[in-house]
């Protein structure tokens, strides 16, 4: 011990002090930012950088090819009295919700189904994925023709078959209109909701449903308490992603109904892509896109105390 | 608006083979004559960069392409064409504008120049130059491209929308010729839709056609958006009553109305549903176009706007203006380009190539033969002489083209028209608007 500790002090002078630059190359702990460089990088430039320019721009009164002026919070003072816009908040509030809830109902639902043993059951399952897998500017284009005010295959039939006398204003009809879109999204949603909870299910262990069967639990007493409860934290995670895709939904209604009738399927990107690109008003466009984010931080709480939930739902050892 | 299929891509191809006999030696030995003579002379080793909107019809393009590689060949200038669709035209000038480069012309729409009057060239001599040799440019063309004593662009042309009806309906309903006034046009309708051939305009997001047929209204009535100092005078008693007879007039349309877009009415009308509606020529030119439908082509026929109760015609027009940008290198060639393009032996070509899609706004062109070749085609003619500009009688610019954009005038009259307001909240939602663009 000794030696080694003297011996160091001859050699000493040989070795230059370390310098800043050499601690930076070699600490391990700036090793370990340098690796994280390129992907902090990417998120600064492709998302933060956005996020920060979208919201700085909210308070200018910028046109498309010219920059602004700084106006405070004019944009959001002008929304406040808009009732384009507000309408466009109560059209997203009420297309997020009751689309995320039947999604939900309904992918549940066919998780459960797919979960059961069946003949093609791998098939089955591969077919449920369809409405996801197609574009959804393609899909949308084919509800647009299905939802046609004249060329509806729902109003041909229903007239051929004797039940209505004139075509079903689907598209031109406020409550129809809503209806309409929201159908087209779900359509498109329940895959997702169904095939992740699908994969939930199958991390259930059988041998808690083997002992709950000995215990005499009903099939509602099992799904109750075993099956919903282990379910949650994945639940939690995919209604939180079912949420954020439905609330920034855009495609489907600009290319169903552009917003319309009157404005009653406008969402809030869709109006803010109107205002914004197509009439120029990049500020107040920027605004009601900025407008979105404090619904969107809430649905990402509401996942994040979910997962939360997962250590006192399986025991404090379960990690 | 214009659907790829099979068929329109034939036509392309028959239709270019066409133009190829018209840019053999006689275009190029009059581009070549012309070169020498013009008040312009292209700078040596001149290449332009131009932007247009996305043509409609394949003819129209070619008859451009001839003309391009004519001018081409006779100065030497290098050209660089490149089209955008419609809602990308003006981003893309507005972008080029500020940043000072990446373009030299931009061929765009309604009143394109007066965005940024600064950057562009002033066209006062191509302007005089043509005017004096054709017999002097329309009044709305003339508003839309001018600021003051200066011609920001050359307004090229105007696309023309129009009545386009079914006569047999139109007789059936009790009429011998397409009414001229408002009232009678109430009555037409309303016979239309007992007789269940019913009219349709689209109450929808639809940029062109819903704009077109609603700003007719408006202003047939007296009432605009905001006085020629641009200060907003949409609450008026005239504006109540345009949404008056507009909510009359939307009761004897097809069912849907309120979700067209710019393509709903051409399918309806195609399809033997529709019997009278607003458009372009387009729906004639596809009806024309198809043998399975000889019957509707041979049915169909075009009316002016009828004028409403202002004594005169009324009509939003879509106005197609060039300009170029005051930091192209190469002005000379820039200019000598424009007033290429608008020279007879040219033109006509082109409006023939359109087949009455694009209207001239130079008054000899009255007499171009596309407006005679097809008896029916020529309505269209009028289309730029009948029209005021964008802003109605305000002043012509970016604020009129926002309102525009952003359906305003649109929303007001479908928000009435549907129920969902009563008069004074439909008005008073568009004025909030309206004070907010014109601050």
């Amino acid at each position: 011990m000794a030696d080694i500790a003297l011996q160091p002090r001859s050699a000493r002078p040989q070795i230059r002090e370390a310098t800043a630059w050499d601690q930076l190359r070699a600490n391990k702990n700036w090793l370990g930012f340098w690796f994280m460089l390129p992907a902090m990088a990417f998120l600064i430039f492709f998302l933060a950088y956005p996020l920060g320019l979208g919201i700085w721009i909210s308070f200018t009164d910028a046109k498309i090819g010219r920059p602004g002026e700084f106006i405070g919070v004019e944009n959001y003072e002008w929304l406040w009295g808009d009732t384009i816009f507000w309408l466009s908040v109560f059209n997203t509030l009420l297309y997020t919700f009751v689309a995320s809830a039947i999604k939900f109902a309904v992918g549940l639902y066919l998780a459960l189904l797919l979960n059961e043993n069946m003949p093609f059951k791998a098939m089955l399952r591969a077919l449920v994925l369809i409405p996801f897998i197609v574009p959804t500017v393609l899909s949308a284009l084919a509800f647009w023709w299905i939802f046609d005010s004249q060329f509806s295959i729902i109003s041909w039939s229903l007239k051929h078959m004797g039940l209505i006398t004139e075509n079903i204003n689907f598209l031109g009809d406020v409550t129809w209109a809503r209806i309409c879109v929201i159908f087209a999204n779900i359509w498109r949603g329940v895959p997702f909701v169904a095939i992740t909870l699908l994969a939930g299910l199958q991390t259930v262990q059988p041998s808690l449903y083997e002992a709950a069967t000995l215990d005499g639990a009903s099939k509602w007493e099992m799904f109750r308490f075993i099956t919903y409860p282990l379910l949650t934290p994945i639940i939690a995670v995919v209604m939180t992603f079912s949420v954020l895709f439905t609330f920034t939904d855009f495609q489907l209604i600009w290319a169903m109904t552009r917003g319309g009738p009157v404005n009653a399927t406008h969402l809030m990107a869709t109006l803010s892509y109107q205002r914004a690109i197509i009439a120029g008003q990049l500020g107040e466009g920027a605004a009601i896109s900025s407008a979105m984010i404090p619904f969107l931080l809430a649905a990402i709480m509401v996942s994040w105390f979910g997962l939360q939930r997962r250590k006192w739902q399986q025991g404090e050892s379960n990690d | 608006m214009h659907d790829f299929t099979r068929r329109t891509l034939l036509q392309g191809g028959t239709a270019l083979a066409a133009t190829g006999a018209l840019t053999g030696t006689a275009l190029f030995d009059f581009a070549k004559a012309w070169a020498q003579a013009a008040p312009w002379k292209a700078e040596k080793g001149a290449k332009l960069t131009v932007m247009r909107w996305k043509r409609f019809v394949p003819a129209e393009d070619d008859a451009f392409n001839a003309m391009v590689a004519a001018f081409k060949a006779a100065t030497g200038t290098e050209m660089n064409v490149f089209s955008e669709s419609f809602e990308d035209v003006q981003p893309k000038a507005s972008v080029a504008a500020n940043t000072g480069s990446g373009l030299d012309l931009a061929w765009g729409l309604h009143t394109l120049p007066q965005l940024f009057p600064t950057k562009v060239l002033k066209m006062n001599d191509v302007a005089d130059y043509l005017g004096k040799k054709y017999g002097g440019w329309t009044q709305a063309a003339e508003k839309t491209c001018k600021l003051g004593n200066d011609w920001l662009g050359i307004p090229v042309a105007t696309i023309g929308g129009y009545m386009t009806y079914r006569k047999s309906a139109m007789e059936k309903a009790g009429f011998t010729e397409f009414p001229k006034d408002f009232p009678g046009f109430l009555e037409m309708c309303k016979a239309l839709k007992k007789n269940n051939t019913p009219a349709g305009f689209a109450l929808g997001h639809a940029t062109g056609d819903a704009n077109g047929w609603l700003h007719w209204i408006l202003w047939g009535h007296g009432a605009y958006t905001v006085d020629k100092d641009d200060k907003v005078i949409i609450n008026s008693p005239e504006t109540v009553k345009a949404l008056e007879y507009c909510k009359a007039l939307s009761d004897t349309f097809i069912p849907g109305t309120a979700s067209w877009n710019d393509a709903s009415n051409n399918k309806a009308f195609l399809a033997g549903e529709l019997y009278c509606t607003a458009n372009g020529i387009s729906i004639y030119v596809a009806a024309k176009d198809d043998p399975t439908k000889k019957e509707l082509a041979d049915d169909t026929y075009h009316a002016l706007m009828p004028v409403g109760p202002v004594g005169k015609p009324t009509e939003l027009q879509l106005a197609v203006p060039i300009l170029a940008f005051n930091f192209t290198k190469y002005p000379n060639a820039a200019k000598a380009f424009i007033a290429f393009m608008l020279e007879k032996e040219n033109f006509d070509k082109w409006l023939s190539g359109a087949r009455g899609y694009l209207t001239h706004t130079l008054n000899a062109y009255d007499a171009s033969p596309v407006w005679t070749a097809d008896p029916k085609n020529q309505v269209f003619s009028q289309a730029s002489k009948r029209a005021l500009p964008a802003s109605g009688i305000g002043t012509p610019g970016e604020k009129a083209a926002t309102a525009i954009a952003d359906f305003l005038i649109v929303d007001m009259f479908a928000n009435y028209c549907t129920g969902r307001e009563d008069a004074k909240g439909a008005i008073a939602v568009t004025e909030r608007q309206l004070k907010r663009i014109y601050r």
